[in-house]
């Protein structure tokens, strides 16, 4: 880091902005982990839900079974 | 529908396991190249979005006109799924902004109305959590409200000038990214279907719970 700063401080100042029509490919932005996250986010989105449904699915069903067995005894 | 509901599951997971092999056998758009496959899923997260909305504003205005708590159970049910994917396209929409036009967001039309109706369905399931008995002919209300905004966010590219693609895009489409665009569609429509049934089975519970609960405080 030391090194960079050294050799950056020691170059000249710039002078001018020269504009280029295309910007290098080594400056471009990746497509592969903007599309891979995207991708991944509907999948943990999907999963994440699912999840979610089973547990109050299984907590509801347990607080029913109960109650239906409370119900017929109180009779 | 329920006895569907396993057939449904096995269906979509071997679409949905498909569904990367077909995309990757499409054409690369020519300028945007390989972030533009983000497409194939951001877009049927959208229509798989309307679809949950439309059920919900329908199923809201046969609550409120017929006063059947089953409608209300199906619009609080399309609610939520119209929140989970309206928030798929919201974030996958940035990931291919963010290498398509240089910004993560813009607050042009088409953006902005989208993130309204998703900030609809929010407050709707805000309400229908916390705001307590009574809350569901309040709420059935914004989700009309929220069906109503839909038309605008499908034709916001049209009405004003936006930096988002307009719909002109999918009719359009060449022959082989119709294909996995129409079947990535398909697999969001299941999977839809899918989530409603768990989603439906869950609010009928609920509704069994507290009719058992009536019946054992009248005894």
């Amino acid at each position: 880091m030391k090194t960079l700063l050294l050799s950056l401080m020691l170059q000249p100042g710039q002078s001018e902005f020269r504009p280029v029509t295309e910007i290098p490919a080594s400056e471009q932005l990746p497509s592969a982990p903007l599309l891979i996250a995207a991708y991944a986010f509907v999948w943990i989105a999907v999963f994440a839900y699912v999840w979610l449904m089973w547990r109050r699915l299984g907590k509801v069903e347990r607080e029913l079974k109960a109650l239906s067995a409370r119900v017929p005894a109180k009779r | 529908m329920r006895q569907l509901f396993a057939p449904l599951v096995f269906l979509l997971m071997a679409l949905f396991a498909f569904a990367p092999v077909y995309i990757a056998s499409a054409p690369y758009e020519s300028t945007m190249g390989l972030v533009q496959k983000i497409f194939y899923f951001h877009v049927p997260s959208w229509f798989a979005m309307f679809t949950a909305v439309f059920l919900c504003g329908v199923a809201s205005v046969m609550f409120l006109v017929r006063g059947d708590a089953k409608w209300d159970r199906v619009a609080r049910s399309a609610a939520e799924l119209a929140f989970l994917f309206g928030l798929m396209g919201l974030v996958t929409g940035p990931l291919w902004g963010r290498k398509a036009w240089g910004v993560w967001w813009q607050w042009d039309a088409k953006l902005t109305v989208a993130l309204l109706l998703e900030l609809t369905f929010g407050a709707y399931l805000l309400l229908r959590s916390f705001a307590g008995p009574g809350s569901e002919k309040l709420a059935a209300g914004l989700a009309i409200f929220g069906m109503a905004n839909v038309p605008f966010v499908y034709y916001a590219a049209h009405l004003w000038r936006t930096v988002h693609p307009t719909t002109n895009v999918v009719p359009t489409l060449v022959a082989g990214m119709r294909g996995p665009f129409w079947y990535a569609v398909l697999c969001y429509m299941l999977l839809l279907a899918a989530l409603l049934t768990m989603r439906m089975r869950i609010e009928e519970q609920h509704a069994d719970l507290d009719r058992l609960y009536l019946e054992s405080d009248d005894q």
